[in-house]
């Protein structure tokens, strides 16, 4: 094959600077569609009694909110959150990337129906499904009365999420090359999944790591209707608690901003890409 | 072992841990209870008087109550004097949920000690569920009006108000409706939710109803009005809470006069009006769960709620700006609360009150109608 | 690079005896799963919508899909998610490939990337509320008379959470694309229009399409959010399903609500048909 034609280095300098431009521009015009509604957010709770004032009696009544007991319920809304954050998105890992995996390279035919039954979380409305819920949980509830088993329906609300993420980051590689190239070196199934496809998929997987994890910690209408205490549930009855209007939304934005702290630690978690930044 | 035979033993051996677990014993309700089983007493009396009922209340130690916001009628106060009172914890779940989602609570939680002992809902819903609660007469049980109890103990009317429309005091002072038609009022005036589901809305519907013409079983004017009201461009379709009236999206709100308080809508240039001779009345009603799991405790809670005490549940309800179903008694023997009582908005015109057919048939009309007049 | 011969079906001989299970069985964990916890529920919805409050079996549920009132119900439903799936898709896209086309590593895809994780979730009351407040009929910003419109007004609350979301779900197959693609189109002397054409949209277009169908079907199941916009009118399904499930006033269908639950999933079943044959028209390019 004849070497690859030289291209004329003012060209690729141009191309590079109109996409450079292309970039600032999405990023402000989209920075800004973000940004305002926070801000706007964030003006609320901030509010005083009397429009137009500032106050930071919102955030104070977090802060100093107390029923009659000793730990703040807000911290152990908060741990178990964190907890369920953990424990679902471990399940889900652990649950859908083996059986994607195993699905795209042996059993290709049952690829349609998983791709259906993750969307499916999605058209019953949470109100509906926790009627559906209703018989079973009250058997978990026999189990343990921990807000922990809400990890066993999270792990079905973050599958439509989490499938759709995985299954971008499946179909950008070849799978079935690198098994057969694994396979053919002499490895076992286990070690052509979790030592060759999985690190391929690293950044999907990351993905649906954030997308689980967003989920929990803003799941609010399931923990609400099953009668049990998560994050956002703790955060609401706060904010009923309290007659300020503004602590809803002081309330709201501290749980933005500390789901938007623990994500951006999370990704630090990616491995250092090898080859080239994307042209 | 190959890894899809791995995950599937797993699988299994997860599902039957799951299955073995669950076939565990799980016996029903019973706590407490040592020689007199609360949960078939249908006064306190009949169980051996208040000392044994608190006595066995306490050896419950908790209660489940479901909808009880915190800044409504003062619930927030009552909880907390309750549980100071008797050293009993309240577990308040779903607070800002509806009746049925109340009785539905009861129905999907049955057999779980997260069920709720006790319900505060609308007359329809109490009247349509009395399957699921269990009889009891609270020792005050003849201060209610006969008109304003179910006869057996099922259900009972607690506290109550009047359909009004609170305003921001920047609108001067509205003493008629049709006011409400002109051109400074654009996109403010709110309901308190949707009337084909919420109670007070359709109540804030049919009190419009009255002041136009209409009756407790036509409840058509009000919906013209309201039509009116969107013509001009002053309805505005969000439900009216704590917030948007703090952010002055909606500064004029059909709601019960108890939940137009200025102190709990949390503005202070708030001000109140109930239409002359439109003044329609709205009491809710409380029920004990037949399958309560604390059945003591949810019979001390109602013996609380209804007691005439200057700390009882009734003056409680009315420092809340509610109207306590033993009023009229209070006031003649004496026990009431005068100087709250001074504070309920003056009413002109005789209160009428919706039946539950009433009710359900405004709402039926309401189904087929609302939507077009306010979209 | 030599690939032993075998085949898809056959094993190599060094695995000696074994019991010959089917391949399907590696599955098992996850659809047992989803079957306990998804379409056990979801089978009590379904069954509970052919009964009437009383309990008896009944077909006269489905007869209120033919209502016409219900038919609007499933239209405003359909609109909403399609046009602000759409919107989500394209904007996100433009959005993914910005962040795609910079630093690997650097702080600008990390925050982004983290802003989209948090937005990808949120919505209610909150959110609602904040562009109330912003553009609403006492807006800090200006008044939208368009904000109450059915769907322009929603559609771009929607998008809000629509455009994250999608950030995230089709950035890995942005990364995908391979710079030696790139250049080696570029080679053959094709303008970057023919390279999106030929080869760029091609291969992201399965991805895309999932995505798309993705943010649909997350706003059809939006109630929340639509709830706090606006509460007088329901224009959508999951707005109904609330109102009759938790209707004070002596209304309350619960069969009713599982008839429209399950007209739900009905339309998606139907949209996934769709999507599955443009699916096999884009594949096609592929392979």
């Amino acid at each position: 094959m004849a070497a690859p034609a030289k291209r004329p280095v003012g060209m690729q300098a141009r191309r590079r600077r109109r996409l450079n431009l292309f970039r600032y521009v999405v990023f402000t015009v989209f920075g800004l569609f973000i940004v305002l509604p926070l801000l706007a957010m964030a003006r609320f709770s901030l509010e005083g009694a009397k429009l137009g004032t500032w106050s930071f009696t919102a955030y104070r009544q977090i802060a100093s909110y107390n029923s009659s007991e000793g730990i703040p319920p807000l911290i152990s809304a908060v741990e178990i959150t964190l907890e369920l954050a953990v424990i679902t998105s471990s399940v889900m890992l652990v649950l859908v990337v083996p059986t994607m995996i195993w699905i795209r390279l042996r059993v290709q035919w049952l690829a349609r129906t998983m791709e259906f039954l993750s969307l499916l979380p999605l058209t019953i409305p949470p109100i509906v499904l926790v009627v559906g819920l209703g018989p079973i949980y009250d058997k978990i509830q026999h189990l343990s009365l921990s807000a922990l088993m809400l990890f066993w329906v999270y792990v079905i609300l973050a599958l439509p999420y989490a499938y759709r993420a995985l299954a971008a980051g499946l179909s950008s590689i070849d799978a079935t090359t690198l098994s057969e190239a694994a396979r053919s070196l002499g490895a076992s199934w286990f070690s052509v999944i979790v030592r060759v496809i999985v690190p391929n998929m690293w950044d999907a997987i990351l993905n649906a790591l954030l997308l689980t994890c967003a989920l929990v910690l803003g799941e609010f209408t399931i923990a609400f209707f099953l009668l049990y205490v998560n994050l956002q549930v703790e955060l609401y009855s706060i904010s009923r608690n309290t007659p300020d209007a503004g602590v809803i939304f002081s309330t709201s934005f501290a749980a933005l901003l500390f789901t938007f702290v623990l994500l951006l630690i999370l990704s630090f978690a990616r491995r250092r890409r090898r080859g080239l930044p994307r042209g | 072992m190959r890894s899809p035979y791995k995950f599937a033993l797993a699988g299994f051996a997860a599902a039957a841990l799951l299955v073995a677990g669950c076939s565990s014993s799980s016996s029903g309700s019973s706590s407490g209870a040592a020689a007199v089983n609360w949960a078939t007493e249908s006064s306190a009396a009949g169980g051996g008087g208040m000392t044994a009922l608190i006595a066995a209340a306490k050896a419950e130690g908790t209660l489940n109550v479901i909808a009880l916001p915190p800044t409504w009628a003062n619930y927030g106060t009552i909880i907390s004097t309750f549980e100071k009172k008797y050293g009993i914890k309240i577990n308040s779940a779903l607070p800002d949920g509806s009746s049925q989602q109340e009785v539905d609570a009861i129905k999907s939680e049955n057999g779980s000690p997260k069920a709720p002992d006790v319900v505060d809902v609308g007359l329809a819903v109490a009247a349509a569920n009395t399957s699921l609660f269990a009889p009891y007469e609270v020792s005050t049980w003849s201060a209610i009006p006969a008109a304003q109890k179910e006869s057996t103990g099922l259900w009972y009317e607690d506290y109550g108000g009047y359909m009004a429309v609170g305003y921001s005091s920047k609108f001067g002072t509205i003493t008629s409706l049709n006011q409400l038609l002109s051109p400074q009022f654009k996109n403010d005036v709110a309901l308190n939710g949707n009337p084909t589901s919420a109670n007070a809305a359709l109540n804030g519907v049919m009190m419009a109803s009255l002041a136009n013409g209409g009756s407790v079983s036509n409840i058509g004017p009000g919906v013209d009005f309201f039509a009116k009201l969107k013509k001009a461009g002053n309805f505005s379709p969000i439900q009216a809470t704590g917030a948007s009236i703090k952010a002055g999206t909606t500064p004029v709100v059909f709601d019960w006069d108890y939940l137009n308080l200025a102190s709990y809508v949390g503005v202070s240039n708030w001000k109140v009006f109930i239409p002359q001779n439109a003044v329609l009345g709205g009491f809710y009603a409380q029920a004990i769960n037949k399958n309560a799991p604390h059945p003591a405790a949810a019979r001390l809670w109602e013996e609380f709620l209804y007691s005439q005490a200057a700390d009882g549940g009734q003056n409680l309800w009315l420092e809340g700006g509610a109207r306590p179903v033993e009023q009229p008694t209070m006031t003649s023997n004496g026990t009431i609360n005068t100087a709250a009582a001074s504070k309920l908005p003056a009413v002109t015109g005789t209160p009428v009150f919706l039946s539950p057919a009433q009710s359900t048939t405004a709402a039926t009309y309401l189904a087929t109608n609302w939507a077009k007049a306010v979209s | 690079m030599a690939v032993a011969a075998t085949g898809t079906g056959a094993r190599p001989a060094r695995a000696g005896r074994r019991l010959s299970v089917p391949n399907w069985i590696g599955t098992v964990p996850f659809f047992g799963y989803v079957a306990i916890f998804l379409l056990w529920p979801t089978g009590i919805v379904v069954y509970d919508a052919f009964k009437n409050p009383a309990g008896n079996f009944t077909l006269s549920g489905l007869t209120a899909l033919g209502n016409s009132q219900v038919r609007g119900y499933f239209i405003g439903s359909f609109k909403l998610s399609l046009i602000s799936a759409v919107i989500g898709a394209v904007f996100g896209a433009i959005l993914a490939y910005a962040i795609a086309a910079g630093n690997p590593d650097g702080m600008i895809r990390r925050l982004y990337l983290s802003v989209s994780g948090v937005l990808a979730q949120f919505g209610g009351v909150t959110l609602a509320f904040a562009f109330l407040v912003l553009i609403g009929p006492v807006g800090l910003l200006f008044h939208a008379g368009w904000y109450f419109n059915f769907p322009w007004g929603i559609t771009l609350i929607y998008a809000y959470f629509q455009i994250p979301l999608m950030v995230l779900v089709f950035l890995p197959a942005i990364d995908g694309l391979k710079v030696q693609w790139r250049e080696a189109s570029e080679s053959l002397g094709s303008s970057t229009w023919q390279y999106w054409r030929y080869v760029g949209a091609p291969l992201l277009m399965p991805a895309f399409l999932g995505a798309l169908l993705l943010l649909f079907a997350n706003a059809l199941s939006a109630y929340a959010t639509i709830q706090a916009w606006e509460d007088q009118v329901p224009y959508t399904v999951p707005q109904q399903i609330y109102n009759s499930m938790s209707s004070e006033v002596g209304l309350a269908n619960i069969n009713y609500a599982d008839v429209l639950a399950l007209g739900m999933v009905v339309l998606v079943a139907i949209v996934m048909t769709g999507y599955a044959l443009l699916q096999r028209r884009a594949a096609r390019w592929l392979r």
